[in-house]
């Protein structure tokens, strides 16, 4: 049918023929439509559900809005007026009432330590409301900290309903009370190490994974296809074991009392036992012997696709094979590297279950703090915070590397 | 070695055999430490050391007798069988809609569906923790089975997708042109093809939730527990050979799955190149 054609009998045809493909187009999206609103409700929802929890900062607003509303208009410059401290008082007398201070205290007490002990004493000795005009007064006496500006500008910051208090807490940063972003205090400022050693281990693990991965991927891409398929069972197998398994098995190789300890000792080697786990030797090696097949099975794909014909080509042109190794083979296997560093990476950043059963204190990743936060200290809004930031660094690699594999045939890390 | 030909300089036959050595040495890395734990599983002595005091199944006996670990095992089948199903319903019908599907957006939505596996397991964990715990599917069996289906659904978009890829859509048009309907054609022509494929996604749905344990650490009550989540506090807490027993129990799980993979994969090999 050529494009120019408007004849009678051809054009309804075209649109019967255009109609017919939305109709099925339609069809083929109805058939995506249950996944994607199930993901809806188990995946994204969640997630997002997660990311405003990091903002979110209603709390103190529920159970003081009286002190709230009243603080609307305050400048923070000085101690605010009578009528904030009235409805202070009043808020405490309702709270203690309803049972709910203890919820603004502990939202209070992550921004200022002791905020807790503040409300809960001023609650206790507040027996009655204070007469009209002497709400200050009042509340002075009982605990002096209603003197200080810092104690008001820490209501009024947590007076919400969002709030960029735990995003800046994740990064070591407060607000001071003229609500200048400035560094945390040392003992809250943890996070940037953190951070950094997650940064750190990942990097470490995917450096052990291309140096130990790459000599195994060349030679299974090398060998003659019935040998390379017996072989890859030694990858295969790990990477179907539980991940569980794998890792008691490095706890009972490694520990002091283990296989390794002990047939060093009975060669003669050492005589004291080796530190060898719960520290970060022990997760590198076992992050490691986990995710090495993450980085073997793209390299091997890629370098699969490499034609021989290229290095005979190189060696025929007169090059040296270091030469030609370096200039000829490696840079094609270079989209195969940068997929398999980027995926062991990724996976390593977000680990929880392999470093809190073989680290020590000091080799714990970002996971496990925001595991601490949920379950433990029930710290929901740092714990989000430090998922958005965990999140937010995992969805830009994976950006690069869906990048990376588009295009090319590189279907790692998809467990096949 | 069969390519020793082309290795003509001695400086190749060296960089080769440091290649194999350096291979063999990674090999003996990947599999020496699930080999190992597996005899002290048979050893009478209540320690994790070689050599082995004396032969014994009594840390097997333990398992099975224990109701810790039996109601573990119960809930790992339950929880992966219902979830392999639900992901199998939900993925194959998205790959089959995937692949006919023609849009700009398809990279988008294509990235949505597989984002499961790349997003950190603490994320979803407490993701779900906040959002299930109000609706009282924490503490359940079926919160733990969306949660899983949302995990492994995705393995299953990517397999039966690549089995669709290589299928030829003219078997389906043929059948249609011989007066079958869409859902007999489905049926008759197009599932019994795909079919292997649709097995290999099922195994990786099933092996998915089998293994997974941040989100049952996060969701499960103890009536919940899965083998994964009680070898979790068993390490934790203390290993015991009852623990070595559960994971040699689990790596022959997983063995006989990937076998059958393997001979899935092998016979649609086979069949491509046959047609």
């Amino acid at each position: 049918m050529t494009a120019a054609s408007s004849t009678q009998t051809e054009v309804p045809l075209k649109r019967r023929l255009r109609r017919a493909e939305r109709t099925r187009q339609l069809k083929a999206l109805a058939l995506v439509l249950p996944l994607l609103v199930f993901l809806l409700f188990t995946f994204a929802g969640p997630i997002a559900g997660m990311l405003w929890r990091a903002i979110d900062d209603r709390e103190v607003r529920q159970v003081l809005p009286q002190t709230i509303a009243a603080l609307a208009d305050w400048d923070g410059k000085d101690l605010p007026d009578e009528k904030a401290y009235a409805a202070l008082a009043s808020d405490i007398q309702a709270a203690r009432t309803s049972g709910t201070l203890a919820i603004a205290a502990k939202r209070l007490n992550y921004a200022l330590n002791g905020f807790r002990t503040i409300l809960t004493g001023t609650s206790r000795n507040l027996k009655a409301m204070p007469e009209a005009g002497t709400a200050k007064e009042t509340l002075v006496k009982i605990n002096a900290a209603w003197r200080e500006r810092s104690t008001w500008t820490t209501i009024k910051d947590a007076g919400g309903p969002v709030t960029g208090f735990y995003l800046l807490a994740a990064l070591d940063l407060t607000r001071n009370a003229d609500s200048a972003i400035v560094a945390a205090p040392p003992d809250q400022a943890i996070y940037r190490e953190v951070f950094t050693r997650t940064f750190l281990i990942s990097l470490s693990v995917t450096a052990l994974c291309l140096i130990l991965g790459f000599p195994v991927a060349y030679l299974l891409a090398t060998l003659p296809p019935a040998r390379s398929n017996l072989l890859m069972i030694f990858v295969l197998l790990p990477f179907w074991t539980s991940l569980l398994v794998r890792t008691c098995a490095w706890i009972v190789l490694l520990q002091s009392k283990g296989v390794v300890n002990d047939s060093l000792h009975w060669l003669g080697i050492i005589d004291e036992p080796l530190r060898l786990i719960y520290n970060r030797f022990g997760v590198c090696v076992a992050m490691t012997h986990v995710l090495l097949p993450f980085m073997i099975l793209p390299l091997y794909s890629s370098m699969k696709a490499i034609s021989p014909a290229y290095m005979r080509a190189a060696a025929s042109l007169g090059a040296p094979p270091v030469t030609a190794f370096l200039r000829i083979y490696l840079p094609q296997t270079l989209p195969g590297i940068g997929a398999g560093s980027l995926l062991v990476f990724i996976l390593a950043l977000g680990y929880y279950i392999t470093p809190a059963l073989v680290g020590g204190a000091a080799d714990q990743m970002i996971s496990y703090f925001i595991a601490l936060y949920t379950t433990e200290t029930a710290n929901w809004g740092l714990a989000s915070a430090l998922g958005a930031v965990l999140l937010l660094a995992t969805i830009l690699l994976a950006l690069v590397y869906g990048k990376l594999v588009q295009g090319q045939q590189v279907t790692g890390g998809m467990k096949n | 070695m069969s390519d020793n030909s082309s290795l003509r300089t001695p400086s190749q036959r060296i960089a080769w055999t440091a290649t194999i050595v350096v291979s063999a040495l990674v090999f003996v890395f990947l599999i020496a430490p699930i080999l190992a734990i597996m005899p002290l599983s048979f050893s009478s002595s209540a320690y994790l050391t070689y050599p082995l005091p004396g032969l014994s199944l009594r840390w097997y006996d333990d398992f099975i007798t224990s109701p810790r670990w039996m109601n573990a095992l119960k809930n790992s089948v339950i929880i992966g069988v219902a979830s392999t199903a639900l992901s199998m319903v939900l993925g194959t019908l998205a790959a089959l809609g995937l692949a006919q599907w023609k849009s700009r957006l398809k990279p988008l939505v294509l990235a949505f569906v597989l984002s499961p596996v790349v997003v950190p397991g603490v994320i979803t964990a407490v993701g779900l923790y906040f959002f299930f715990a109000p609706i009282g599917l924490t503490g359940s069996y079926l919160g733990l089975i969306l949660a899983h289906t949302a995990l492994a659904t995705p393995f299953v978009v990517i397999t039966v997708g690549a089995t669709l890829q290589s299928f030829d859509t003219n078997l389906a048009r043929a059948a249609a042109s011989l007066g079958a309907s869409p859902i007999e054609a489905f049926r008759r022509v197009i599932l019994p093809l795909i079919l292997p494929g649709l097995a290999s996604g099922a195994l990786f749905a099933f092996a998915t939730s089998f293994d997974e344990v941040v989100i049952v650490l996060f969701m499960a009550g103890p009536e919940q527990r899965t083998l994964p989540r009680e070898m979790f506090s068993g390490i934790r807490e203390n290993i015991s050979p009852t623990i070595t027993a559960a994971a040699v129990i689990l790596t022959t799980i997983s063995v006989i799955l990937l076998a059958t993979l393997e001979a899935l994969r092998r016979r649609n090999e086979r069949l491509k190149a046959g047609g």
